[in-house]
């Protein structure tokens, strides 16, 4: 971290001294650091692909890419300039300029949602106040993409899996956001990194494990992973919500969806996990490090279950979220409550 | 002004879940289905009529592209079926019955194998798919020490088999069957044990006994149902009658039922080609039979249990070398009959698993 700001002072410092303005600098080194996580979501990307193939490879006992690069490595950067040479087909029928922007506001939510997460002490594009807030906010018009880009295909089957979307998406933020409410009564602050510094001697997966396993089943259907991909349903819809999409616009739909994996990660690790904070003193690893240790242990989770399970039916999906998550996420939230007002009677 | 309208759905001909080129046109009230209705022909090639055109040994090597997963069963129905109208039946060696028990075992254990694997992606279990193709890769590769072939096999002949079996291939045999039970206990921890697996299957599209028996199931369907039957303990043909195996019924006729009846079939499989390892007598493998096969004038109806059902073979000879009319009675044809009765109602996602586990093969519905 101690590096990183080090290069944006610097930054900074240099362009004051070419004689520009503090509102121009400041703007300056705002692009500079959106265009830094931009790419740190993309690097994450050739990462995150690679090792959801290995993986599934290695549950379905095979050997995954191993052609291009080490380790098939190189799998993923070829194939996006694979879909960049294909041709981009547009239904004659479809609405047109929604099919057209569909899937780069979603592209766009999955960014900007990165706004407020940092990835080390410091390492943040803008550190609000109502942070988390932010990110539920922001995650939730995700719905409305995949909404668009089901309705404009004008595909029976895109429009099944659009209204799948809504349905799922709508029922499983109300359990998600009940979950890490239980985080932010404790540490009463909705920043981020105040969050992560409330953790520095408990992580807050020990109080609030119930809130966590509620928030990760949330998370697997709010970002359409397997078990409960059922907004896809490639066994019944062929690809639900973006079947009519080829070439590049397909990319970036996957992209998005990987963008928001690793953000929904980010804000488990950051939440639950301690964040950058190092567990048993091991401080030698730098934070950033520990972070994105965190990250991808949560990503693996999520890797694991989607190469595990089968679909759950949609009405069992249902049934799941508002019969049984929200009345426990409820329940966590009053415990919670309670046992906060006790502990401040205790300590006055 | 607000209308609600049922959406009219055309599932196939080119869809990931129909199995082949199987076309249904589904009416959807939200996601329930409220009446679908069958188009098959997407794959009709004309076997029966070919059959005409062709001498009967000619026609051996066809069966394989009938039931595509299963075609050492179907070759051995028919070489089945013209023996009877030769009237060979009862010369062929003891030898050459054992290895068509054998490899007519390992066949099955194959269609199984891809039957659970296919049921498996149906509801989006990808991992367990390469579980169940895994075994069934393994089983292939016997057959096709056997037969030189994966898929095609073309090995059965009228009065025995092509050849004998090669060097080896009993401690190969001996190897994958000490294997295969472990690998479908497997199956139970991937798939069948888990908890969405059973709420998406258990009394999913129930199929009652008389529903079953007036659609005129056979083979595993009829079963699931619990209807005790099986035409290798029943009518036992070839060598079957010294052989002892259990024939799994399940009474409730859904779709978790008949993907257990398949997977306990398995397990008699092994029991079956066990015994018939220990019991395999030397000798030939070929009757003395004329080259030229002609049948006497005279017409014949055969069955044996495939791995989907009883298929039949109803040949009519007019004395000449080549059929005067063939007519295959395919249990999957009469198994997918009962589809449109069976989707009403059912939510979208539970008609693809329940087309499933009817276990259809395109090739032998459309011919």
């Amino acid at each position: 971290m101690q590096i990183s700001n080090t290069i944006a002072t610097g930054l900074k410092d240099w362009l004051m001294g070419m004689g520009f303005s503090a509102t121009t600098t400041e703007m300056i080194a705002t692009a500079v650091w959106t265009l830094a996580v931009i790419l740190f979501i993309l690097l994450n990307l050739i990462v995150l692909v690679w090792l959801e193939r290995k993986f599934s490879a290695f549950f379905q006992q095979r050997r995954g890419p191993n052609r291009l690069g080490p380790a098939g490595f190189l799998q993923f950067p070829v194939d996006i300039v694979k879909v960049l040479g294909k041709e981009d087909i547009i239904p004659a029928a479809a609405d047109k300029p929604v099919f057209r922007i569909a899937s780069i506001t979603l592209f766009i939510t999955a960014i900007l949602a990165w706004a407020v997460i940092p990835l080390g002490e410091g390492m943040i594009l803008e550190d609000l106040n109502i942070g988390i807030f932010y990110f539920i906010a922001i995650g939730s018009t995700a719905t409305i993409s995949l909404l668009m880009g089901g309705f404009a295909s004008n595909n029976k089957y895109s429009l099944l899996g659009g209204m799948r979307t809504v349905a799922q998406m709508i029922s499983y933020e109300i359990p998600m956001v009940f979950s890490l409410l239980g985080v932010i009564m404790m540490v009463g602050s909705l920043r981020l990194s105040d969050i992560v510094k409330a953790q520095e001697h408990m992580w807050f997966i020990i109080p609030q494990g119930i809130a966590f396993i509620i928030y990760f089943i949330a998370t697997v259907a709010e970002t359409n992973r397997g078990p409960f991909d059922l907004a896809e349903g490639e066994q019944e819809l062929v690809a639900g919500y973006f079947t009519e999409y080829s070439g590049i616009r397909y990319a970036i739909w996957m992209i998005a969806e990987y963008g928001n994996l690793v953000a929904v990660s980010t804000i488990a690790s950051i939440m639950f996990l301690g964040g950058w904070n190092a567990p048993f003193g091991l401080t030698f690893i730098p934070p950033f490090l520990w972070l994105l240790i965190k990250i991808y242990f949560m990503i693996f989770l999520f890797m694991w279950v989607k190469w595990t399970y089968p679909r759950i039916r949609i009405d069992h999906l249902m049934h799941f979220g508002w019969k049984f998550l929200i009345p426990v996420s409820l329940a966590n939230i009053l415990v919670t409550g309670v046992g906060i007002y006790i502990y401040r009677m205790i300590t006055g | 002004m607000l209308k609600t309208q049922e959406l009219t759905l055309n599932l196939g001909p080119h869809h990931p879940s129909t199995h082949g080129v199987f076309r249904c046109v589904l009416n959807l009230e939200g996601e329930y289905i409220t009446k679908a209705v069958n188009h098959l022909g997407y794959l009709h090639r004309g076997i029966e009529k070919l059959a005409e055109s062709r001498t009967y040994t000619q026609f051996i090597p066809y069966n394989g592209r009938l039931d595509y997963v299963a075609g050492m069963l179907n070759e051995w129905a028919y070489v089945m079926a013209v023996e009877k109208l030769m009237g060979i039946t009862e010369e062929i060696p003891e030898r050459a019955e054992y290895i068509r028990v054998i490899v007519g075992e390992l066949q099955r254990i194959a269609s199984h194998g891809i039957y659970f694997a296919s049921m498996a992606l149906d509801v989006a279990g990808a991992s367990a798919w390469f579980y169940g193709f895994r075994d069934r890769d393994e089983v292939l590769d016997l057959l096709e020490m056997v037969s030189g072939q994966r898929l095609m096999h073309n090995y059965m002949r009228f009065g025995g088999v092509a050849a004998d079996l090669p060097d080896g291939f009993m401690n190969k045999l001996d190897k994958l069957l000490n294997k295969l039970p472990a690998a479908i206990e497997e199956y139970e921890g991937i798939l069948l044990g888990n908890e969405i697996f059973r709420a998406r299957t258990v009394g999913v599209a129930p199929v009652s006994r008389e529903m079953a028996l007036d659609y005129g199931f056979t083979g595993p369907n009829l079963r699931a149902s619990g209807v005790d039957t099986d035409l290798r303990r029943d009518e036992p043909y070839s060598v079957y009658d010294r052989f002892k195996f259990n024939v799994p019924v399940r009474q409730n006729g859904d779709t978790f039922d008949r993907v257990i009846v398949r997977i306990e079939e398995m397990k008699e499989s092994i029991k079956i080609i066990r015994q018939a390892m220990e019991g395999i007598p030397e000798g030939p493998v070929m009757a003395k039979v004329p080259k030229v096969i002609k049948p006497p004038v005279g017409e014949v109806y055969s069955r044996l249990e495939n791995a989907k059902g009883h298929l039949g073979f109803h040949i009519v000879s007019d004395g000449s070398t080549k059929p005067y009319r063939l007519r295959i009675y395919s249990p999957c044809f009469v198994n997918i009959g009962i589809f449109p009765e069976m989707a009403k109602g059912l939510h979208l996602m539970d008609a693809v698993v329940a087309l499933a586990s009817l276990d259809i093969v395109l090739g032998e519905i459309d011919r």
